[in-house]
C-alpha cells in the first residue's frame, strides 16, 4: 500500500515533464517536428550554439521541417559513459576517439563510424597552445620554457579530462621527437609537471584557475578555447603563444543508430552532422577558432592560425589512442609514473 | 538575562545561584565574539563573495541573467525536485523518530546508522548506484528500455537521487531530540485517554516543533543544492533535466560569472527564506 | 519494558521505515555489493591495497576528522550562542547556517578557492603573516570540509538546547554547584548525544565529499588526491569494477565509524540515566 501510494505520487510528478517530451517525440514524425540531441564535450558550448541555429535554419529552408537541438555538455568521456547507461543522444560530438570507440564496443555506434562522414568523421581539429599573462612576463616561447625557473603551469588531470590528454601527449611527443628515446620524454613530462600545482579534474576548471583566480603563469589548453579566452575574456590579459610543435587533435563526430532509428530521426541526424562539413559550417568553425578541413576556408583564416608543426598521435604512438590510453592513462601507467612515492 | 547585569544584590545565595544560571559577561562576549568570526570567516565571506560576483555587472545584467528561459527552467525543476522530496523524507523521519525513540528493540543502533548511511556515500557513488539499478546497462535497465520508461536522465531520476542524498534529515534531527525529550508527557496524554493519533499532535508535535522545522529546512536547502550525485543522473540536457545548482555550473563554465553566482544567490537566498519563514512561525507562537 | 505497551503505533512506524529504507538506500546501494562481486577476493585486494588508493583513504579519513572536529567544536559554540545569547544581528546569523547546504558544492570549492588561493583575500594573508598556504594543500581540503559541516553541528545540537529544561539548571544551581559545574555536569552530558551526532555527520559527509574539494584541494597523489576523486579517475576509464570496490570499501569504513559513534551515544545516554 505505501509502495503502491509512493508509486502513484511519483508517477504522477515526477514523469509529467518526462510525458511531455514523450508526446513531443510521438507526435514529431506527423509534425515534422524534429528534436535532436547532441551529447558534447566541454568546451564546445559556444561552437554548437551558433551550428545548431545555423543548421535549423538551413533545414527549414530545405526541407520546410522545423528542427530544434538540444545540447548536453561535459566532460567527453563522462558523456560517452552517460550515453552507454541509457541518455537518448542521437549524435555525438566528442573530443577524442576513444570515447567513440567505447560506444562503438557497445553497439551504439556502427563499428565503421570512422568512414561513415569525411576525414575520419573529425568535421575539424584543434591542438594544444599556451596562454600566458599579458606581454608573456615569463617569456615562455616553446615547451622547453615551460620547465625553466619557477614557472608555474595549469592543466587539468589527464586522467580525468581530454583537453589535457591531448597536452600531456603534445609534451611527450615534442620531447620524443626532440630527444629522441622514450627515457627522455617520460623524463620531461615528469619535469612538467612538477610545474604543476594542482590537477583540476576539467578543462574548464583549469582554465578558471587561471583567468578568474591568476594561478599559475601559463595555460595549457586547446588553440579554439585559448583565443576565445585571449579575444573574447581579456584582451587586455592574456596572449595566445604558438609553440614550435604540437599534437593535432581530432573531434570526432558519430550517430548513435539505435536511437535514431527509435525516434524516426535517421535522416536528420545525418543531415545535421553532414552541416558540419558545409562551407556555412566549416565558417562556423573557423569563426570559432578551430580548424576547418575545407582548405580553402582554412586558407582564408591562415592569419588566425599560426603555421606550426602539427604530428599526430600516430606518429608518437603508432598503435593509437587505444594504446595511449593504456600505456599512458591507465592506473600504474607512465603518467601515474610521474607521482612515484618517495 | 538582564539578571547577569546586576550581581549587587547581597544575598550571597542568591548571587550565587544567578551566577550559576548565567554565563559571566566575559564568557558571553567572547562565545559570542568567537561565533561570530567564525559564521563571519566561514559563511560571510563566501556568501558575499558570491553576492558581490553576482552583481558585479549591475542589477540589469542579474536580473537578465535570472530570467533566461534555460535557468527558469532549472529553477522549476529544482522546485518540483524540492517539492516531491521533502514531504517524502519528513514523513518518513517522523515515522522512524517514533519507532526508534519510543520503542525499545533489538538492531536499534544498527537502524539508527542506515538511516545516516546516505551521508556517508559520496555523492559520486549516490548518483552512480542509480546508473547501476536504471541505467541501460543496470539491473532493470532491459525491462526500463522495452516498456520505454526513463528513469535517469529525467526528472524522476534526479528526484531519486535527491530522495536518497537528503534521506536521513529529518529523522536526523528528530532523533536526538526526542531521545532528549523523553515519553513521559505522551504516556501522561495516554493514559489520559487519549488516542495515539491525538497524543502525537497535541503532545509530541508542539515538542518537536523546532527540530522538525530544522530537519524540512536544511532538508529543502540539501535538496535545492545538491550537485554531485544530481549531475551523474541529469544527462546534462539544457532547458530539459538542469537543475539550478548544475545551471550554475554550466554558467561558470560558459564563463558567465554573472549568471553563475545570480543562479547561486538564488539558492543562497534559501537563508532569507529560512529567516521568514522562522520569524512569522515564532510570531505566531507569541501570539498565542 | 512497560512503556512499550502503552506507546501506540510500533508496527506501522517501524514498517514504513523500514521499507522505505530498503527502497531508497539499501536496493541501490547493494548494487555496490553485487558490482564489486564481479571481482575476485585476490583483485579487491589488489586494489584496495594499492599504494595510491591507500593514501588517498589516509588523506580523505584524516581530513575529514581534523574537519568534523573543528566544525564540532566551534559548531557548539556558534549554537550556544544562537540559543542563549541575544545581541546584534543574531537572526541574521542564524538564518545564514544552512547556507554552506543551499550553495552548490562545486560553486562552494570556486568560492573558497577564490578566498583561500595564494593571491586571494585571505590566502594572502595567512602566507604573509603565518607562512602557510591553504589553497592546493591539504589544509584546503580541511577547511572546504569544515564549511559544509557547519550546519551539521549546530543544527543537530541547537533543537536539544532549546528544549533543554532549564529546571535542571536551576535545581543543579541551587544545591550549590558553580556555573562551570552546571554546564559541564548537567548541560554538557545532555548535549553530548547530538553534538556526537553532528560530529558523526559532518565527518561521514567530509570522507565522501567531491564537488567543493576538487577545486581547492591540489588533488596531487599521494598528497591532496581524495578517496572520492580516485573513484571519478576509475570511472573516467570505464573500470566500474575497481569504482565500486573503493566505494563500497569506503562506505564500510564509514559506517562502522558511524555505528561506533552511535553505539557510544547510547552508552553515554545509559550512563546519563536517559534510557
Amino acid at each position: 500500500m505505501l509502495t503502491h501510494i509512493f508509486n502513484a505520487r511519483f508517477i504522477r510528478h515526477a514523469l509529467y515533464p518526462l510525458g511531455l517530451l514523450a508526446l513531443l517525440l510521438a507526435f514529431n514524425v506527423s509534425a515534422k517536428e524534429y528534436t535532436l540531441l547532441n551529447v558534447s564535450y566541454d568546451v564546445s558550448r559556444e561552437l554548437y550554439r551558433d551550428v545548431n541555429a545555423a543548421f535549423a535554419d538551413y533545414w527549414l529552408k530545405e526541407t520546410g521541417d522545423k528542427v530544434t537541438i538540444q545540447q548536453s555538455h561535459d566532460g567527453s568521456t563522462k558523456q560517452a559513459a552517460a550515453v552507454i547507461a541509457g541518455l537518448e543522444a542521437d549524435v555525438v560530438t566528442m573530443n577524442q576517439q576513444t570515447d567513440v570507440d567505447k560506444l562503438a564496443s557497445k553497439g551504439l555506434v556502427s563499428k565503421d563510424w570512422r568512414t561513415r562522414f569525411p576525414d575520419n568523421s573529425a568535421p575539424y581539429t584543434s591542438t594544444t597552445v599556451f596562454l600566458v599573462r599579458k606581454g608573456n612576463p615569463k617569456n615562455i616561447k616553446d615547451w622547453d620554457d615551460l620547465v625553466k625557473s619557477d614557472n608555474v603551469v595549469i592543466l587539468s588531470n589527464p586522467k580525468t579530462s581530454g583537453n589535457a590528454r591531448y597536452s600531456y601527449l603534445a609534451a611527450w611527443g615534442y620531447a620524443l621527437r626532440k630527444l629522441g628515446s622514450e627515457e627522455k620524454a617520460q623524463e620531461f613530462v615528469t619535469q612538467l609537471f612538477k610545474h604543476v600545482p594542482v590537477l583540476s579534474t576539467g578543462g574548464r576548471a583549469a582554465t578558471n584557475a587561471f583567468i578568474q583566480n591568476n594561478t599559475g603563469d601559463v595555460l595549457l589548453t586547446f588553440e579554439n578555447e585559448a583565443f576565445l579566452i585571449a579575444n573574447d575574456l581579456g584582451a587586455d590579459k592574456f596572449d595566445v603563444v604558438i609553440p614550435s610543435t604540437s599534437i593535432e587533435a581530432d573531434h570526432p563526430v558519430a550517430i548513435i543508430d539505435p536511437i535514431v532509428s527509435k525516434k524516426g530521426n535517421e535522416k536528420v541526424a545525418e543531415a545535421y552532422l553532414n552541416f558540419l562539413w558545409t562551407d556555412a559550417g566549416q565558417e562556423i568553425i573557423a569563426k570559432h577558432h578551430y580548424r576547418p578541413r575545407n582548405p580553402e576556408i582554412l586558407a582564408r583564416h591562415a592569419d588566425e592560425f599560426a603555421k606550426l608543426e602539427l604530428f599526430s598521435i600516430n606518429d608518437i604512438i603508432p598503435e593509437g589512442w587505444a594504446a595511449a590510453q593504456r600505456i599512458h592513462f591507465a592506473d600504474g601507467g607512465l603518467f601515474d609514473q610521474i607521482y612515484k612515492k618517495e | 538575562m538582564s539578571a547577569v547585569t546586576q550581581p549587587m544584590n547581597p544575598a550571597k545565595l542568591v548571587a550565587r545561584q544567578q551566577l550559576a544560571l548565567q554565563d559571566a559577561d566575559w564568557v558571553r562576549w567572547s562565545l559570542i565574539a568567537i561565533a561570530v568570526s567564525f559564521i563571519g570567516l566561514f559563511i560571510c565571506l563566501p556568501l558575499g563573495l558570491v553576492i558581490v560576483k553576482a552583481l558585479s555587472k549591475g542589477v540589469e545584467a542579474y536580473w537578465a541573467a535570472l530570467s533566461e528561459p534555460d535557468t527558469l527552467a532549472a529553477i522549476r525543476l529544482t522546485l518540483l525536485t524540492a517539492l516531491i522530496t521533502v514531504p517524502l523524507n519528513t514523513v518518513f523521519g517522523v515515522a522512524a523518530a517514533w519507532a526508534i525513540t519510543r520503542f525499545e528493540f533489538k538492531g536499534k543502533s544498527l537502524l539508527t546508522t542506515l538511516i545516516d548511511l546516505p551521508f556517508s556515500v559520496s555523492p559520486v557513488i549516490s548518483g552512480l548506484i542509480f546508473v547501476l539499478l536504471f541505467g541501460a546497462e543496470g539491473w532493470f535497465g532491459d525491462w526500463l528500455i522495452a516498456h520505454d520508461v526513463k528513469i535517469i536522465f529525467a526528472a524522476s531520476g534526479i528526484i531519486l537521487a535527491t530522495v536518497f542524498i537528503t534521506f536521513p534529515f529529518v529523522a536526523r534531527q528528530l532523533i536526538p531530540l526526542m531521545q532528549e525529550m523523553g515519553s513521559q508527557e505522551e504516556e501522561a496524554a495516554l493514559s489520559l485517554g487519549a488516542s495515539g493519533w491525538k497524543t502525537f499532535c497535541a503532545v509530541t508535535l508542539p515538542n518537536i516543533k523546532w527540530a522538525l522545522l530544522y530537519g524540512v529546512l536544511l532538508c529543502n536547502a540539501r535538496a535545492m543544492g545538491e550537485f554531485g550525485a544530481v549531475s551523474v543522473v541529469s544527462g546534462h540536457i539544457r532547458g530539459l533535466t538542469n537543475t539550478l545548482p548544475l545551471h550554475v555550473e554550466v554558467n561558470y563554465n560558459e564563463y558567465n560569472i554573472v549568471g553563475a553566482f545570480a543562479g547561486a544567490s538564488i539558492l543562497a537566498g534559501l537563508a532569507v527564506v529560512t529567516l521568514v519563514l522562522k520569524t512569522v512561525l515564532e510570531w505566531q507562537q507569541a501570539k498565542r | 519494558m512497560s512503556r512499550s505497551s502503552i506507546m501506540p503505533g510500533f508496527r506501522p512506524t517501524i514498517g514504513f521505515t523500514l521499507i522505505y529504507l530498503s527502497l531508497i538506500v539499501l536496493i541501490p546501494l547493494s548494487t555496490l555489493v553485487f558490482q564489486s562481486f564481479q571481482l575476485n577476493w585476490d583483485d579487491y585486494v589488489h586494489i584496495i591495497t594499492n599504494k595510491r588508493v591507500l593514501s588517498s583513504f589516509r588523506v580523505s579519513f584524516s581530513t575529514a576528522l581534523v574537519a568534523a572536529l573543528i566544525a564540532g567544536f566551534f559548531g557548539f559554540i556558534v549554537a550556544w550562542v544562537l540559543v542563549r545569547y541575544s545581541f546584534f544581528g543574531k537572526q541574521f546569523f542564524h538564518a545564514l547556517i544552512d547556507f554552506p547546504f543551499a550553495l552548490p558544492t562545486a560553486v562552494a570549492g570556486i568560492v573558497l578557492a577564490t578566498i583561500f588561493q595564494p593571491s586571494g583575500f585571505l590566502g594572502k594573508l595567512l602566507i604573509d603573516t603565518f607562512g602557510v598556504q591553504v589553497a592546493f594543500k591539504p589544509l584546503g581540503i580541511v577547511m572546504a570540509l569544515i564549511f559544509i559541516s557547519i550546519p551539521f553541528v549546530v543544527r543537530t545540537v541547537e533543537p536539544v538546547l532549546l528544549e533543554f529544561e532549564t529546571s535542571m539548571e536551576e535545581a543543579a544551581s541551587s544545591l550549590g554547584a558553580t556555573r562551570w559545574q552546571v554546564f559541564s555536569k548537567v548541560i554538557f552530558p545532555n548535549v553530548l548525544p547530538a553534538l556526537l551526532t553532528g560530529f558523526a555527520l559532518a565527518f561521514a559527509r567530509g570522507v565522501g565529499e567531491y564537488g567543493s574539494v576538487i577545486f581547492i584541494a591540489g588533488n596531487i597523489p599521494y598528497v591532496s588526491e581524495i578517496v572520492p576523486l580516485l573513484i571519478v579517475t576509475k570511472l573516467e576509464q570505464f573500470d566500474i569494477e575497481g569504482a565500486t570496490a573503493i566505494a563500497l570499501t569506503m562506505l564500510v569504513i564509514s559506517f562502522v565509524l558511524l555505528l561506533l559513534i552511535n553505539l557510544l551515544q547510547f552508552w553515554v545516554r545509559k550512563r546519563s540515566g536517559q534510557l
